[in-house]
């Protein structure tokens, strides 16, 4: 019997007041495993404060095909951006 | 230093070097590449653990740290049988281990308790990596004895061999009586109760059962060891021996 | 934006940008198949590469070398994971790239095929293969793959420490005794050609090459690196005073880099074939380590799946 372990993507906060980020992948049978073969491989040098671990099938992505319609809408919507308005150079703190 | 200081280090530093070195040996040759890091991490950490304790020695005498475990004899080595014993197969190693690991982790909560502060404050550093090395080998312990048949048995067997190893820790030698009564810990026989209860919370969790009708194989506190110790340092100090008194 | 009439044109566009192409974007056939083989071959290097310095763990001379040993092997195989990683991402699993290893399918780095016999061979592996290895693998940072690129740079971060250990083993022998010095000479004898040749085949004879340069897979030629390897590592054995094992080695004045003596190819390919000194021990290594591990990954599955039965079951209980 060839049994696979799953895959598990890895996230790691790197310190306090970050986001976790994406760093690589592994196999485990489990979810425990999966946490401490991260810690294992992916923190050897002190490279995180918490990790999350995620079956890679667990995760639906956007397909990037779909890229026009998906975020091209958003590239010329520039009055979400405050650089859009002017305010005069006497205005402070804005 | 007091005699039976030094020998409480050497047992301490010299228990943690065998099995360092033992596991070592796993290194390119895990299960898998994710417990192959594992297992090599202990190792860094128990090797780590017995250069500090050499280390406190060396000052103390004018040698070299490394000294003492490459230009030291069998006979001179203080470790526990259980260390010394092959690595086997992954079996063996995590029941061994899981074993180790459960003296190991108790040990050193009362060593960190202890009047010695030098010895507690090794302790304390150490305890932390430990209680990592405990998780694993206990939830390892549990997954391939309630795997599958085979693991189950491969299990089984490699505990009823390494049990009749796992009492020597805690029975007390001369040096682990001196430390007791000159600095409060460690209380062996007290470790020895917190200690089984919780390995045979683990067995049972792992579906395994201890062996009965128990023979009890002690020596290694004594200087007295199996064959193995042998060719295990007979590798371990190869160069120091073969090229004696150079720098590497 | 410009309309792009394919989406061969679009995934040229994002390679002609300096952009990075991601797992899940189009793209051509030819250009899987190449990162698969390039960077299986890449990880299965790492984790053979573990076996001949593994050797030495064991027998270090000193606890500070044995921990730095056991390090570095240790990092070798992280580095193989997030190789595999980065190549389970174009779409093949692990498992099926460790078949191709076990079978003799896939290759691996012919350097790894070669004894380490001495000491002196960690020093001379950490200093001249980690060398040319990470003169190889800096410009594969930037490499048009994302998530190879991004393991890339993991690994570059990583294998500093390795050359400098290596380059310090070297360092301590060579200021050693009359013993250790032929010793440290011994070992560069042996090491020197043989990591010339993991540049690969002569630019004028490697095959790979041509479409890996336009898809920004590779950014510089087999023989620019190896030039460049020599060029740094020629003054670094001066330095040691070693002598490096070619009477051809001269510094050329026009060209401000070092002439060197030809390579014996035919070495290079009987090794690629499977005939170097080691290529049945390190196979047979990785094959029995995986074989013995075979009931442990069986176990551990069967138990998780057992732990999720138990707790769907309570869940509806």
């Amino acid at each position: 019997m060839e049994t696979n372990w799953p895959l598990y993507e890895v996230f790691i906060r790197s310190k306090n007041g970050l986001s976790h980020k994406h760093v690589g992948s592994l196999h485990a049978a489990d979810a425990e495993m999966a946490l401490e073969n991260a810690r294992d491989v992916y923190t050897r040098r002190n490279e995180g404060v918490s990790i999350w671990v995620v079956k890679a099938v667990d995760i639906k992505a956007s397909d990037p095909a779909d890229g026009d319609f998906l975020f091209e809408p958003a590239s010329d919507k520039i009055y979400r951006h405050p650089t859009f308005y002017e305010v005069p150079d006497a205005v402070k703190h804005m | 230093m007091e005699a039976a200081r030094k020998k409480f280090i050497l047992q301490w530093a010299d228990n943690s070097m065998i099995l360092g070195q033992r596991l070592s040996e796993w290194c390119g040759h895990g299960p898998v590449l994710e417990q192959d890091i594992a297992i090599t991490n202990i190792a860094l950490d128990l090797i780590g653990e017995a250069r500090y304790l050499y280390q406190i020695l060396a000052v103390e005498e004018g040698k070299s740290e490394d000294d003492y475990p490459f230009m030291r004899k069998e006979a001179e080595f203080y470790n526990l049988l259980l260390v010394e014993q092959p690595n086997e197969d992954w079996a063996y190693t995590i029941v061994r281990q899981c074993i180790y690991d459960h003296f190991h982790y108790h040990f050193l909560a009362a060593v960190s308790r202890s009047k010695d502060e030098e010895l507690a404050a090794i302790a304390v550093k150490s305890l932390k990596e430990v209680r990592y090395h405990l998780k694993f080998s206990s939830e390892w312990l549990i997954r391939l004895g309630d795997g599958t048949e085979e693991s189950h048995q491969k299990m089984q067997n490699a505990l009823n061999v390494m049990a009749k190893f796992a009492s020597e820790a805690f029975l007390s030698s001369e040096a682990d009586l001196w430390m007791l009564e000159n600095c409060g810990e460690p209380d062996l026989a007290k470790l020895k109760e917190t200690a089984d209860k919780d390995l045979l919370e683990v067995i049972r969790e792992a579906t395994l059962s201890w062996p009965n009708q128990q023979t009890v194989r002690r020596g290694g506190k004594a200087g007295i060891h199996s064959e193995h110790l042998g060719y295990l340092l007979a590798t371990m100090q190869y160069m120091q021996r073969t090229y004696p008194g150079m720098e590497w | 934006m410009t309309q792009v009439s394919s989406l061969e044109d679009r995934f040229l566009q994002i390679i002609d940008a300096d952009e990075k192409i991601e797992p899940k974007d189009w793209m051509p056939e030819e250009y899987r198949k190449t990162l698969i083989r390039q960077i299986s071959q890449h990880a299965h290097s790492e984790i053979v590469g573990m076996l001949p310095e593994g050797n030495w763990i064991t027998r270090a001379p000193s606890l500070k070398r044995k921990l730095a040993l056991l390090a570095k092997v240790q990092d070798e195989a992280g580095h193989g994971l997030y190789l595999y990683s980065a190549c389970e991402t174009l779409g093949i699993d692990r498992s099926t790239l460790l078949d191709q290893l076990h079978t003799g399918k896939a290759k691996y780095s012919s350097i790894f095929n070669y004894p380490t016999i001495t000491w002196a061979d960690m020093g001379a592996i950490g200093w001249l293969v980690d060398g040319a290895a990470i003169m190889n693998q800096v410009p594969l940072c930037r490499c048009s793959y994302g998530p190879y690129a991004r393991a890339m740079v993991r690994v570059c971060k990583e294998e500093s420490f390795h050359q400098r250990q290596g380059y310090e083993i070297m360092t301590v022998l060579c200021k050693g005794s009359e013993e250790q010095k032929v010793m440290a000479q011994d070992a560069l004898n042996r090491w020197w050609w043989p990591s010339l040749m993991m540049f690969g085949p002569n630019d004028a004879d490697s095959t790979h090459s041509e479409l890996s340069m336009r898809w920004k897979i590779k950014r510089f030629s087999n023989d620019e690196l190896r030039q460049r390897f020599v060029d740094m590592t020629v003054p670094q054995a001066e330095l040691l005073g070693l002598t490096i094992p070619d009477k051809d080695l001269k510094y050329n004045e026009a060209k401000k880099g070092y002439d060197f003596g030809t390579i014996n190819w035919d070495e290079f390919w009987e090794v690629v074939k499977g005939n170097g000194p080691c290529n049945e021990e390190r196979l047979r290594a990785r094959v029995e380590a995986h074989d013995k591990g075979q009931w442990v990954r069986d176990a551990a599955a069967a138990y998780a799946r057992k732990q999720k039965e138990k707790s769907s079951l309570s869940k509806t209980a």
